[in-house]
This record gives structure tokens, C-alpha cells and sequence, in this order.
């Protein structure tokens, strides 16, 4: 078997590669089921029944899926320059921790107007994951630090500020009035109007859309013309191909660098703030660290191709996929299972990359004689 | 009693301690070390890790001998368990010519605290119970006694002594082997090596392999001595600091030695204090946080300016080689 480059990518690949990664997968996965013991008919019937044909499933799968598209984004908006934030999910984090914060602090003041909650939150969390996003983007500008390593051990960093948070103070974030606060370390709930609305639509029996999901569409959008349509896109994209090219061409690229961690950082953040608004309303330190949403963005992120239009298809996919996990959880469906299969059609996809730039060739035959102007263009 | 308090104060516990939860990190450590020597950035190192923590557990449970038999046994599944995982990475990446990066990600989120290894600690039903054998210190000679030596040198677990064999080991073999010798022509100029005969692939295949396998060891260290007992995600990113302690250790065995003890220690700190009852107006989080804050300080001071000449990161290292498009 030879590999031979292909002179153009066919369009119908570049949708054909990611469906059929999903497809050999789901194959792949299961044959990890048969191994260690389990049905994969039965399991995959109520993998797809909980995650998008039962009652009210749907709508339990937006749950799961507005994370995961803010986090995607987030990671293709760095990925898209070969800046690799893998950082996700402290900065998710610490848009949980700021968007709460803000929260409970306008509810003292009394603040009781909706609108201003939603602003309020979405700010701090976006400027939290920034900011946090900020120390491994300047030390990956200006001291030529591996910004892969620094943004991962930050997310370690990041957790144990929400265990200290919760767990082990008595900080403003903890509910230490409630008989179960007291009983057990619990956050404390943000006020009723700090909760985003949600939309109810009537088609498929009934949908709940949170507030976060239209944001984070939106965001998609806005993204895919900043990354395709404007000049800061096209630098991006050329600092990521070409870092010398980019130099001699005068693009600035500590700043630029910078800007799109903290961009990244940001779109993070905001995920956050929307988790703990739409849905989780106070801070549960457990529940984030395991539900590993920042580190999930990541495969979001590299199946959309980074694409950030197609993360938000690719979220609700995934998104269905953890949603299952989570109702399904339990003795004949363990836990890591969702994980597993997300690996596995990243492999998949990975491997698919390969069908795209080569053709296979197989048998030994000799290479046919090549056309010099074709290999010039290649 | 006196030899006996002197090696109850703090210093000569922490240094001991520091040998314990530093040597997981040299085998994953010396293992990358080996797969990027020879060109391949693994960044699946944490997720292979966890597969060799949780399958050499499984053998500690499952098998019905001797402790010693029981225990190699273990260490042996795990080393199969961590090269299994590396064989992934390796295919797609050496074969397949994927992006590095990506596939070393992918490994991790596959193999990792949310993947097959959450899922075989669940499906084995493995949390729970201590494990049957514990790696523990051998007392060499009854010299464990000996002041200030004693519990650093002559009492640690078999781990630590096969780890101190293999840095030597990979010393010798790098810079003294003709196969050793291969492996850095590979990882600096893989069409040089191409031009001398040597088969590029089949040694990134097996060093990638063989990284793999000190992983999954490395990862048996935590279930089979440290812990000792499975607990999802119980490497707590030690793969990641692993990863970076190759760089800091100028991609050299002898210094990985160095920088494992050194984040051994950081990690050792937060219990020690703990059993001693010292420093608790201070949030544990705070010690706990060390050994994450000094990786990306100590990361900071070796890639900036002055040092970052003096790396000695192969020239090839991420970079997939093609015979036809050089």
C-alpha cells in the first residue's frame, strides 16, 4: 500500500471523512463493548434513545451541548493558528467561579433586572477566562514557553482554587446558611432573576433552547466571519501556516498571540458563566471537575476541523453523546465509556485527515511517470 | 535512638519522600524521552499512564501468587497495557503521518481520567479495595537504619532501584550503542539516516513502544506503591509534568533523574506537612498547587533567552518523515 499527495482535496471528502470517522467509531467502540462484555446493539439503542429520540431528551442534550460548543469554539479559535490552548477547562472553570461571583454580589445589592444579570455574568466570565487564558498566551509571546504544557498545568491550578473555594473556606461563594450548607460544603444559589431565560419551542415534542445555545450560535457565526472574512482572520491563518513568512510580511505576532489566547480564553470564560446561569446555578466543585468539558472542546474542536461553524453541529452531537452518559451511567453502562468513544472517533478522524491529503494506492506497482508541471504545482 | 530521630526530621523525610513521587515520573519521563529522541512528541503520556496504573492493578488483584511473582507479573501487564496505548499514537502518527500534537491529545482524552481507564477501573470493578501486593522498601542489607542515607538510599521499593538501573541503561545506550546512536540520527535527520540504511519507522515504531511501556510502569508506581489502591485519575497530571521534565532536562537521562526528585518533592511536600500537622493556617490547596505552578515557572526559566540555545531538543521532533517529500 503507497500513499500518493493528492493535487486538490475534493469537496464531498471534506463532509464524507468526518461522518464516516463517526461511523468506524462507533464500529471500533463496539468491539471495545464485545470485549469486555456488553451488547453493543442494546447499549447503542439506548445511547441514541437518551440522547435524541426519547421524551424530553433533546432538550437534555442542548444541556450538554451549549458547554461543549462554547469550549469548542474556544479551542478551534486557537487551534486555528496552530496555538494550542489546551487550557479549556480552567478557564471554563473561572468563568464559573467569576459569573457566579457577580451574581451573588449585584443579588446583595439588590439588583432585580434580568437583562442586567445576563450582562453582568457573561462580562466577568468572558474576562475571567481571559485573564486566565492572559498567563500562558504572554508567557508563550515573550519567553517562548510551551504554551501546551503551561495552559494544561494551569487547569490543575484552576480546580484547586474551586475545591478551596467550596470546600475548604468560607468564602463568599459557599452557602454556609442553609441546613444542607451546613451539613455539607455546598455553593451558594445565585438569586432567581440572575438565571438566564430559556425558549420553548414546540417542534419534536417539546424544547427547551437555553439562552447560552443562541449565544453560542451566534458566537459561531461571528466567529467564522472574523476567522474567514476579515484581515486579523487571514494574518491568523498565515502566522499558523508560515511564522517566518508572517514575520517578514510585518505582522506583529507577540500580539497577535496574546490576543487570541485571550480570545480563546475568553469564548472559555463566557462557557462558564453560561453553564452556571442556564443550568448549574451555584458553584459545585465535583460536578465540574467531572465533567471534563474544556478537555471534550478539544475534540469538538478538531472533528469540526476548526471550523467554528461546524462545532456547533459537531457540540450537539457530542453533546448528545454525554447527555447519554450521564442518564445512563451505571453497571451495564460505566462511566468512561463516552470518553472512550470520543478517542476513538478522533482517531478516526485523525486517520480520515489522511485520506484527504493522500490517495491510497494499493499493491506494489511502480510509480507512474510523473508530470513535472503537477509536481511544480504541488 | 538518635540514628533513628535524625531520620524522623523533616528534611531527611521529604528528600525520601521526594525519591517515592518523583519515580513515576522518571519512568514516564525517560520513556518520552526515548520516543522524542527518536523524533515522536508523545503527549499521551498521562492517558497511558492511567492504563498501565489500572491493568497493573488488575493483575495485582487477579493473580494468585507470590508477592514478588505477583508484583513483576503486574508491572509486566502494565509495560503491555502502556505500549498497547503508545501503539495508537504510533500508528497514526508514523504511518498515518497525522498531526503530533493532535494524536498525542487524542491519547490522552481516549486513554485518560474520562476514558479507558475510568472505564476498566469501573468495568473490572476495580475502586475500592487496597491492593493485594504494595511495592514497598526492601531495607537493603539492614542499612535503612543508617542516618540520613538509610531511608533515601537503602530503603526505598524495587521501583525506584530498577528506575536507577534504567537511567544508566538509557545513558549508556544513547550515547554509547550503535543502536543508541540510530535513534539520535533518527530524531535529528531523519533523511540522513534514511540515506545510511537505517529503517526510520521501524525505530520510531519502537521507541515509541517502549516510551509507552515506562509509562504504563510509571503509572503502576501510583496503584501499586503510592496509593495504593485504583482511584480514577489518580496520576493527578503527573504524565503532563513528565512531558516537561523532558525538556527541562535538556533531553538528557541523567538530568530527568534530577527533575523528578526535585517535582517529586513538591508533590511529597502537601502530605508530609499534613502527617506533621505544620503550616495549617496555610489552604492545603496551596501546597497541593506546587508541583503545576513550579512546572510552568521552571518551564519559563529554561525556554527564555540563554538556555533555550543550549536546549538539546531533536531537530526532527514533531515533524513526520516522508521519504518522498523531503
Amino acid at each position: 500500500m503507497r500513499f500518493e499527495r493528492r493535487l486538490d482535496q475534493p469537496r464531498w471528502l471534506a463532509v464524507a471523512v468526518p461522518m464516516g470517522s463517526i461511523a468506524v467509531g462507533f464500529a471500533l467502540m463496539a468491539v471495545v463493548l464485545l470485549a469486555t462484555g456488553h451488547a453493543p446493539g442494546p447499549t447503542y439503542r439506548r445511547l441514541l434513545d437518551s440522547a435524541f429520540f426519547g421524551d424530553g431528551a433533546l432538550s437534555a442534550t442542548l444541556v450538554s451541548c451549549t458547554p461543549l460548543v462554547f469550549t469548542g469554539l474556544a479551542a478551534a479559535a486557537a487551534f486555528r493558528m496552530r496555538l494550542y490552548n489546551i487550557g479549556g477547562e480552567g478557564q471554563f472553570y473561572w468563568g464559573a467561579i467569576a459569573g457566579v461571583g457577580i451574581a451573588l454580589y449585584l443579588g446583595d445589592r439588590g439588583v432585580d433586572s434580568t437583562p442586567a444579570y445576563i450582562a453582568a455574568t457573561a462580562v466577568a466570565g468572558a474576562a475571567a477566562g481571559a485573564a486566565w487564558a492572559a498567563i500562558p498566551g504572554l508567557l508563550r509571546a515573550f519567553a517562548h514557553t510551551n504554551e501546551i504544557i503551561t495552559s494544561l498545568m494551569l487547569n490543575y491550578v484552576a480546580g484547586l482554587v474551586l475545591t478551596y473555594l467550596i470546600i475548604d473556606s468560607r468564602s463568599y461563594w459557599r452557602d454556609l446558611e442553609s441546613f444542607e450548607g451546613q451539613t455539607f460544603p455546598l455553593g451558594k444559589m445565585i438569586p432567581e432573576e440572575a438565571k438566564w431565560p430559556s425558549a420553548s419551542l414546540d417542534a419534536f415534542g417539546g424544547i427547551v433552547l437555553p439562552l447560552g445555545f443562541g449565544i453560542a450560535v451566534a458566537l459561531a457565526v461571528v466567529m467564522w466571519v472574523v476567522y474567514a472574512r476579515t484581515r486579523f482572520g487571514f494574518e491568523l491563518q498565515v502566522i499558523g501556516d508560515s511564522p517566518r513568512s508572517a514575520r517578514f510580511a510585518g505582522m506583529r505576532l507577540r500580539r497577535k498571540i496574546v490576543a487570541v489566547m485571550c480570545l480563546s480564553g475568553a469564548v472559555a470564560g463566557l462557557g462558564g458563566a453560561s453553564f452556571e446561569a442556564d443550568f448549574a446555578y451555584q458553584l459545585d466543585p465535583t460536578g465540574l471537575q467531572t465533567s471534563f468539558y474544556g478537555y471534550m472542546g478539544i475534540v469538538v474542536a478538531a472533528l469540526a476541523r476548526y471550523n467554528p461553524l461546524a462545532v456547533v453541529p459537531v457540540g450537539f452531537l457530542l453533546g448528545g453523546l454525554v447527555n447519554a452518559g450521564f442518564t445512563l451511567q451505571g453497571a451495564d453502562f460505566p462511566s468512561g465509556l463516552v470518553g472512550v468513544m470520543q478517542g476513538l472517533i478522533l482517531f478516526c478522524a485523525l486517520a480520515g485527515e489522511v485520506l484527504l491529503r493522500y490517495r491510497l494506492r494499493m499493491g506494489r506497482t511502480a510509480p507512474r511517470a510523473v508530470d513535472p508541471q503537477a509536481e511544480a504545482a504541488a | 535512638m538518635v540514628l533513628a530521630s535524625v531520620n524522623d526530621t523533616f528534611v531527611v523525610v521529604i528528600v525520601a519522600a521526594a525519591v517515592l513521587y518523583g519515580t513515576p515520573l522518571l519512568f514516564a519521563a525517560l520513556g518520552e524521552l526515548l520516543a522524542e529522541r527518536s523524533g515522536v512528541l508523545n503527549l499521551g503520556v498521562e492517558g497511558m499512564m492511567l492504563v498501565g496504573a489500572v491493568m497493573g492493578f488488575w493483575a495485582v488483584q487477579r493473580l494468585d501468587a507470590a508477592e514478588g511473582v505477583s508484583l513483576a507479573g503486574a508491572l509486566g501487564v502494565a509495560a503491555v497495557a502502556g505500549a498497547a496505548t503508545a501503539l495508537i499514537h504510533a500508528f497514526l502518527v508514523i504511518t498515518l503521518r497525522a498531526n503530533q500534537i493532535v494524536s498525542g491529545l487524542a491519547l490522552t482524552i481516549f486513554a485518560g481520567a474520562a476514558g479507558l481507564s475510568s472505564y476498566l477501573g469501573n468495568d473490572l470493578n476495580l475502586s475500592g479495595s487496597p491492593a493485594e501486593h504494595a511495592f514497598s522498601g526492601l531495607d537493603i542489607a539492614g542499612l535503612g537504619d543508617l542516618p540520613v542515607l538509610g531511608p533515601i538510599l537503602f530503603d526505598q521499593s524495587a521501583l525506584v532501584y530498577l528506575s536507577w538501573l534504567l537511567v544508566a541503561a538509557i545513558g549508556v545506550y544513547l550515547a554509547r550503542t550503535r543502536p543508541g546512536l540510530n535513534v539520535r540520527a533518527v530524531g535529528e535527520a531523519p533523511a540522513s539516516a534514511d540515506a545510511m540504511g537505517i529503517d526510520v519507522a521501524a525505530y520510531r515504531y519502537t521507541h515509541t513502544l517502549i516510551g509507552g511501556a515506562l509509562a504504563g510502569i510509571g503509572g503502576a508506581c501510583f496503584s501499586l506503591q503510592i496509593t495504593p489502591q485504583w482511584v480514577g485519575g489518580l496520576t493527578g497530571g503527573a504524565g503532563w509534568i513528565a512531558v516537561a521534565l523532558v525538556i527541562f532536562a535538556f533531553w538528557r537521562p541523567d538530568l530527568c533523574l534530577v527533575g523528578a526528585y526535585l517535582f517529586g518533592a513538591f508533590s511529597a511536600l502537601p502530605p508530609t506537612l499534613q502527617a506533621r500537622g505544620w503550616l495549617t493556617g496555610i489552604p492545603s490547596e496551596v501546597f497541593s498547587s506546587l508541583p503545576y505552578v513550579m512546572t510552568v515557572l521552571v518551564l519559563v526559566a529554561v525556554s527564555s533567552g540563554a538556555a533555550r540555545r543550549r536546549l538539546g531538543a531533536p531537530a526532527a521532533l514533531g515533524v513526520p518523515y516522508v521519504r518522498e517529500e523531503r
